[in-house]
């Protein structure tokens, strides 16, 4: 098994005739996700790469048994393009797009706490169950499948984790990327409590940052309810307080914002914080044991 | 983005939130008239985009012409954190009776708007936080850029001590929150939002900051942004579609995606160097995006070694090694470089490299090993 992605994903992209859209569109198809159609408005009728697009996610999800959206428009038009699939019904949402107005992300989540949609992102990677689909922007290729499900605040420091992992013959369940931004949909609360349901994942890593108390927040579930062993690797234990360190949500404004005092308070739940990225397969090989 | 006091209180007064009257001098001729304008005693208010002005001696009461004459010249010659003052906004002076904390922004834990306030306003609220928590007091608004007016009748009784006060406050945190929406604000505050002798409620202080990711929907606060206290380097990367900072060590860095830009900061600290900034090339990097991002990188003179750390995903390798030779051909490489390629496109990469004599590692950990060496060689 796998979390919130699989076999049975009927993937639509928002914004599928656009540079980024387009191309990940066929990574992700060539990967063997089921992308069942695109939607750009006013370019229904078209195609990309053989996948019909639609005017709206309405027709989309109506015309194809969509289940899943992701969506990589511009910015200015994100809040649109997500609130289309709140409305539409679609079950899991990704958004990709970077640079989205906070306010914008508020009203979001109004009508989401409202409906059964779940949003992941935006300013995200996607995520991938490896073998079975994947919904984002990562290279599929360094992934293999296997106990350890991933979960990250971060890009490419996922996909060091991720390689790291593969190296060591270790596979992953689902990787999942939350965001950069601080209000984001899915958080590692929602995410632990996934990979803690589903019998396949039998390890978890945390790749948390400065900023915001996300990873406190998780560290008391862990120490709560997660049996399965935890390891966890925070980034920015050199940066500055008070900088933007490229993510929205990574700035040290209080002293709970640090990397330093999240790697205490994961350490205290009994997840097992490594200094090096590439330290993590053997935590996980003695923990597995 | 932030912006100053006076262009704050500025927009405070279009929002119909009660202001001091007070005019912006950078000389101290339109400081006299703007002071006999106003009528004296007036205070004199170093506008500096760092925290901290009062206790730097960046304020000023002044009871006559003469005062001021003596006062201005000082404030001018000031230097608040390394940043000169340029900008003195003079304001009347009133007789403060009492001081309140006045202010809204977002709560990402809550995905939610929340308007705070405080009775004890005037000094440090971070502190009063600390100290006494139930001093703070808090509005949720359930994500709408509404308040539903029984609840804040409720919560400006919490706060304001009379009729009066609380009808004036609920009045002020209304239009404040309309500024905050309408702005796309990050923080709004009123520090103090203050009573005077009269009994009439003025904000004496204003700040504003804007949400970064909205300004392509405000031109007019864009314009609002006073250059001088952004870093010359930042700016120019963030003109070029890069994010960097600047650190004070020696190993200069360029990275893709921020995660893995802290996380190499991180282990090039924890294997004995001393990064001299944190660089992230972002998602779809061209070549010019590495060639700009090298040049910055080798304008700080402390910088002896340079660590390129990529992992390609959008971003693609090969990219990235065009970019390096491009700089080598453009720039002077007066220090050594280590470069760290995996991902999309790899291979590729680092043939384009060998061709040029540049040798490559694979590990993120072989690669700050060999760079943090570099640096202390030279």
């Amino acid at each position: 098994m796998s979390i919130l992605i699989d076999k049975n994903t009927r993937l639509i992209v928002q914004g599928i005739t656009g540079r980024d859209g387009s191309f990940h569109t066929q990574k992700m198809a060539e990967y063997g996700t089921k992308v069942v159609g695109g939607v750009t408005p006013g370019k229904g009728g078209q195609d990309v790469a053989g996948i019909p697009v639609f005017n709206s996610v309405a027709e989309a999800k109506d015309k194809t048994q969509a289940n899943t959206a992701v969506i990589y428009v511009p910015a200015k038009f994100a809040k649109d393009a997500i609130l289309e699939d709140i409305k539409a019904g679609i079950e899991l949402i990704i958004c990709i797009t970077e640079g989205i107005p906070v306010l914008d992300m508020v009203d979001v989540q109004k009508e989401l706490v409202k409906s059964r949609s779940r949003l992941l992102g935006p300013n995200c990677p996607g995520l991938i169950s490896p073998g079975k689909s994947k919904v984002g922007i990562m290279p599929g290729h360094i992934h293999k499948s296997g106990p350890i499900g991933v979960v990250s605040r971060s890009g490419t420091l996922t996909y060091e984790v991720v390689y790291n992992l593969t190296l060591k013959n270790i596979g992953q369940s689902t990787c999942v990327g939350l965001g950069g931004d601080p209000i984001i949909g899915t958080r590692f609360i929602d995410a632990l409590e996934l990979f803690v349901k589903d019998p396949e994942t039998q390890g978890i890593v945390m790749v948390g940052e400065i900023g915001g108390e996300d990873e406190q927040i998780a560290a008391q579930y862990i120490k709560r309810e997660v049996k399965k062993p935890v390891v966890g690797f925070i980034a920015g234990r050199s940066a500055p307080k008070g900088k933007r360190m490229g993510h929205a949500g990574a700035i040290i404004s209080s002293g709970d914002s640090t990397a330093e005092a999240k790697i205490e308070v994961l350490r205290q739940a009994g997840v097992t914080v490594v200094d090096f990225p590439d330290e993590i397969p053997a935590a996980f090989s003695k923990k597995l044991k | 983005m932030k912006i100053h006091e006076y262009q704050a209180a500025e927009l405070f007064k279009k929002f119909g939130i009660p202001v001091l009257s007070g005019e912006v001098a950078t000389t101290l001729n339109e400081a006299q008239s703007i002071a006999e304008k106003i009528g004296f005693p007036v205070v004199l208010k170093s506008q500096v985009l760092v925290g901290g002005r009062g206790k730097a001696g960046g304020i000023k009461v002044v009871k006559t012409a003469a005062e001021l004459s003596k006062a201005f010249p000082q404030l001018k010659a000031l230097n608040i954190k390394g940043y000169p003052v340029e900008r003195i906004f003079v304001v009347q002076a009133i007789a403060i009776k009492k001081e309140f904390y006045v202010a809204i922004t977002i709560d990402p834990a809550k995905n939610d708007i929340v308007l705070i306030a405080s009775s004890a306003g005037g000094v440090d609220i971070e502190e009063t936080a600390k100290q006494n928590s139930q001093a703070i007091h808090k509005l949720y608004l359930n994500a709408n850029r509404v308040i539903d007016q029984a609840r804040l009748t409720l919560f400006v009784k919490a706060i304001f001590p009379d009729a009066p006060s609380q009808k004036a406050g609920a009045e002020i945190f209304q239009n404040l929150l309309k500024l905050f929406c309408e702005l796309d604000c990050s923080l709004a505050e009123i520090n103090p939002l203050a009573i005077d002798d009269r009994g009439n409620m003025v904000a004496a202080d204003a700040k504003i900051n804007f949400d970064d990711n909205a300004l392509f929907r405000h031109e007019d606060i864009q314009k609002l942004q006073d250059v001088k206290f952004e870093d010359a380097d930042e700016m120019e990367a963030k003109q070029a579609g890069l994010s960097f900072v600047k650190l004070d060590g020696n190993v200069g860095c360029v990275v893709n995606g921020a995660g893995l830009a802290m996380a190499t900061l991180d282990v090039v600290k924890l294997l004995g160097g001393d990064p001299a900034n944190f660089l992230d090339v972002g998602g779809s990097s061209s070549p010019q995006k590495v060639l700009t991002a090298l040049k910055i990188i080798l304008k700080n003179k402390k910088t002896k070694s340079i660590l390129v750390n990529i992992f390609g995903g959008i971003t693609r390798c090969d990219d990235i090694a065009n970019g390096i030779l491009e700089a080598r051909k453009q720039l002077e490489m007066r220090i050594p470089m280590v470069v760290r390629l995996t991902g999309t496109n790899e291979e590729l990469a680092k043939e384009i490299l060998a061709k040029a004599k540049i040798s490559t590692c694979s590990s993120m950990r072989e690669a700050v090993e060999q760079v943090v060496a570099l640096a202390r060689q030279g």
